[in-house]
């Protein structure tokens, strides 16, 4: 059946991917390799030789949050930008090749890492390479591209947030969450701030970001470890270390001692909701199995019809028509659990919100059950199974990964790590960290005059 | 959830790319048919109870996907309970049997097992992923939720308040007012022309026993396709075929839908609504996928708007003016009409400036048709992409049973590269003659400038 939280846990498949590739160490597991280059880059290789095909992804460790204030929306309008050519492929001549060849190609950008990608037929291979090597220092920029791609970015903005009221509430929640850490900012940026973006910005970014030692390789599919390095070093090995990068020490949050609320009302709100994001570890800022804790208590209480939230509020108490969690747990700093509810006509914001907290607290109270446990664990774990049948799943999860601060052993331990967690630290884990004073509460409304005064 | 799409601190956001844009159709493009890698060998199977379907097998993990599909979707609801195949396919995983609901659910995590069905306009299909060590219990499942739904009044009930919820929020939301309203005028009178899982009225009135009425005519074995893939060998699929499937009904009954011929060609409309961002939503007649002709309208529609980054409509909307993130075009067979329809989005000023540009290059296209070069691009690119498709297993499960649905073959793998190399110049030129010369139908939501109704 298709509940709407299933819905929102595809969409934030990218969230746990990272953590699930736990079973490589098993049978069916691709014998992935790691090793670095002379100029700095690293590179992963996960064999899959199912089909003749090749996923070939270049990440690069910054992403929004390494921007300089001022200037948000800095690393994905780069990325936009990264397909306007270089000195030797001019603008298109890369996108278009990938076409000829019926391959596919994207690129993404979070808060803290951009990568781009290419799918073909394995032995295009070198000529990816080629060309993703070449616009790793080369790329070329006039006012003439730039300027038009800048309206581009802002008609995403307008596509991803101005238009769509959930998306509004959700960057001034982040906004709320984050009292000093730049994960605060819009991936996309603030409005005001990517309309000013110039051209020059873009290539500052790009020379103090884009170097082979700030970059990890990522190839899956019908390759070897051998023919990888023979070629990444014939491309990739021939781009010089453009500049040393410096740590990545953003701002960290205070001592969060107070809960905030966000309302948002749009006139376009048909349904209401209401949203909490707790400021949690992640699985870099964490201490040993407690991002595993987070990962086995967000499940327990809020992904699926199983779940002690949709159980309670939607089947049970009939207060909502749907409600659930999740956790980022892939994240350089501190992160975020999220839960929400959407109310059933004649429940309000104010009732809904008191039977989540009821729900919270009576795990905080009494724990979860062995079943509950055992449950969430197998659903966990057949997750990384089912990631070992895409190549481009796997090759996402190492990239992740590794742009966030983990490393390989962390990935392929990921199994165990799981297994090992015991109802006690579930329990302590949403003791400790589903604490309100660290949390904000938005509210999606119709109209502010409706919401509900909280006593 | 919207926001966790792109919010999520680890979350990756696609910036680039048409996924963005599948909100704009009514319908998800049954995949083009890729081929399968020469190595993927497709079997035509028969279970001992007579049950056919495709295996392909591949032991490399240890799972097991299958899909499904039936004839039969949306269009058969009754006029006036639209969303009853979607509302039916949301509640066979809520009970079945002696299995209650919340009993189904923890079944189904217990096992890993991923159950889902979707509603289509014309079918009725359902995927099941599981890993191998529990396919007894995965396809007892799936025997279950298809043979003996429950429909338990408080199951069908907090079923139809999601779907309100979710068709509530859709009701504002300037993709599905643009999309309802162009099927509604291109389809007006005609079951395709509603929308396809329902409205906020029609979905109050289905009853349970609506639901097991269309599930008696439609779950039958006359029209089940199904495609297997994983690690599995002939005779336990076989076995598991059957325990699933046998029970179901040996025939259907179909309500005949008639065939139809899109209307509102030249027409204009403009939908108000308050938002910064107007979507325009175009299209115009397609070809069925029978047609002869078919390869070479793909060829050519390609050129206009498909692909990521290479179309026409993608260069000179989004890449040398700016005016939108997406625009694209698709054709779109059903399986009594066709049609091409296409979608962008675009701030409320540059609306005008927006259709301008392509209905120029629609135009352009239906005079000249695409370059002898442009051709051979598509070409290579249809060829080329043919394995991208079929890396995963749920992915060629789902390949195998649109074959199957589409009437293609077994066989249709190894022909697909001769029939793209056939198509010459002229054929899509007169393709783009027949599907756009006469013009296209435009729905707009939004506050454009200068953009009027006609």
């Amino acid at each position: 059946m298709s509940h709407p939280m299933k819905h929102a846990l595809a969409a934030a498949l990218a969230v746990m991917t990272v953590t699930l590739a736990g079973t490589l160490r098993s049978d069916a597991a691709p014998n992935v390799s790691h090793f670095t280059l002379a100029n700095g880059l690293e590179v992963v290789v996960i064999p899959d030789h199912r089909t003749p095909v090749v996923t070939h992804m270049l990440w690069y460790r910054v992403g929004a949050a390494d921007e300089t204030p001022g200037k948000t929306g800095l690393a994905h309008f780069l990325e936009h930008l990264m397909f306007k050519g270089t000195e030797k492929n001019p603008q298109g001549l890369f996108s278009q090749t990938v076409s000829n060849i019926g391959g596919q190609e994207n690129a993404f950008t979070s808060s803290d890492y951009t990568g781009y990608f290419q799918r073909t037929s394995r032995e295009h291979l070198k000529m990816l390479m080629e060309f993703e090597a070449d616009r790793m220092t080369g790329l070329v920029l006039t006012d003439d591209v730039v300027k038009p791609e800048l309206q581009v970015v802002l008609e995403e903005q307008n596509m991803r947030v101005a238009n769509n009221p959930g998306a509004r509430l959700a960057e001034q929640m982040e906004a709320a969450l984050f009292l000093n850490h730049p994960y605060q900012r819009p991936i996309i940026g603030w409005r005001q701030e990517i309309e000013k973006l110039t051209r020059d910005d873009a290539l500052a970014f790009y020379k103090r970001f884009y170097t082979p030692n700030n970059a990890i390789l990522i190839v899956a599919g019908d390759v070897t470890a051998e023919e990888v390095k023979t070629l990444a070093e014939a491309t990739y090995g021939k781009v010089a270390r453009i500049t040393e990068v410096a740590p990545r020490h953003r701002p960290q949050e205070p001592l969060q001692v107070a809960s905030r609320t966000v309302t948002l009302a749009d006139a376009r709100v048909t349904q209401p909701s209401v949203q909490r994001y707790y400021l949690v570890p992640s699985y870099t800022t964490a201490k040993p199995g407690e991002s595993e804790a987070l990962e086995v208590l967000a499940h327990i209480l809020g992904r699926g019809s199983s779940s002690r939230m949709y159980d309670t509020l939607v089947v049970e108490k009939g207060v909502a028509v749907n409600a659930g969690a999740g956790y980022s747990g892939s994240a350089l700093d501190d992160t975020r659990l999220f839960v929400s509810g959407t109310p059933k006509p004649g429940t309000t914001l104010a009732q809904l919100e008191d039977a989540i907290d009821g729900v919270i607290a009576e795990l905080v109270q009494n724990g979860v059950t062995a079943d509950e446990l055992s449950r969430a664990k197998i659903r966990l774990i057949a997750d990384a199974v089912y990631a070992n049948d895409s190549q481009a799943t796997l090759a996402r999860w190492y990239g992740a990964t590794l742009t966030t601060g983990g490393n390989i052993e962390q990935v392929q331990s990921w199994t165990d790590r799981l297994k090992a967690v015991t109802a006690d630290q579930v329990r302590d884990a949403a003791k400790r960290w589903l604490d309100k004073r660290r949390s904000v509460t938005g509210y999606l409304v119709k109209d502010s005059q409706t919401v509900e005064k909280r006593p | 959830m919207t926001s966790l799409i792109m919010r999520s601190l680890s979350t990756v956001t696609w910036p680039r790319g048409r996924a963005s844009l599948c909100g704009l159709l009514a319908l998800v493009v049954v995949a083009f048919a890729p081929q399968l890698a020469s190595a993927t060998k497709i079997e035509s199977i028969k279970s001992p109870a007579g049950i056919e379907f495709w295996l392909v097998r591949d032991p490399t993990v240890p799972l097991i996907a299958i899909n499904f599909g039936f004839r039969g979707g949306s269009a058969q609801e009754p006029a006036d309970k639209g969303g009853a195949m979607n509302m039916m396919g949301s509640l066979l995983d809520e009970g079945a049997g002696e299995v209650d609901a919340k009993a189904f659910q923890e079944r189904l995590e217990r096992g890993a097992i991923e159950l889902s069905f979707t509603a289509g306009r014309d079918t009725f299909r359902g995927s099941l992923r599981t890993l191998k060590e529990n396919q007894d219990e995965a396809f007892e499942l799936l025997r279950l939720a298809i043979n003996e739904p429950r429909f338990a009044p408080d199951a069908v009930e907090r079923i139809r308040a999601q779907i309100v919820s979710r068709l509530q929020r859709q009701s504002t939301s300037p993709n599905e007012i643009a999309t309802n309203a162009w099927w509604g005028t291109a389809f007006p009178g005609h079951p395709y022309g509603r929308p396809s899982n329902g409205t906020v009225e029609s979905v109050a009135k289905v009853t349970a026993d609506d639901m097991r009425a269309l599930l008696k005519r439609v779950l039958t074995r006359d029209t089940l396709k199904i495609g297997v893939v994983g690690d599995i060998d002939p005779a336990t699929a076989g076995r598991l075929i059957d325990r699933a499937f046998a029970t179901l009904p040996a025939k259907g009954n179909l309500t005949p839908i008639p065939d139809v011929a899109m209307q509102g060609i030249g027409k204009r409309t403009v939908i108000d609504l308050d938002v910064p961002q107007t979507v325009v939503q175009f299209g115009g007649p397609g070809v069925k996928r029978s047609d002869p002709d078919f390869m070479a309208a793909y060829l050519m529609d390609h050129v206009l708007g498909g692909g990521a980054f290479s179309s026409r409509l993608y260069r000179e909307v989004r890449e040398k003016r700016g005016l939108a993130y997406g625009v694209s075009d698709n054709l779109l067979w059903l399986y009594h009409a066709a049609i091409h329809v296409g979608g962008t989005a675009t701030r409320n000023d540059a609306t005008k400036d927006t259709i301008q540009v392509i209905e120029n290059e629609v135009a352009q296209m239906a005079k000249d048709g695409p370059t002898a070069d442009e051709l051979e691009k598509a070409k290579t690119y249809l060829k080329g992409s043919f394995a991208l498709g079929l890396d995963t297993s749920t992915k060629i499960s789902n390949q195998l049973v649109s074959m199957q649905l589409d009437n293609l073959g077994i066989d249709y793998i190894d022909k697909r590269s001769a029939l793209i190399d056939a198509v010459t110049l002229d054929d899509t030129k007169r393709m783009a003659k027949r599907l756009l010369e006469g013009g296209m139908l435009i729905t707009v939501v939004g506050r454009p400038k200068g953009v009027v109704s006609n």
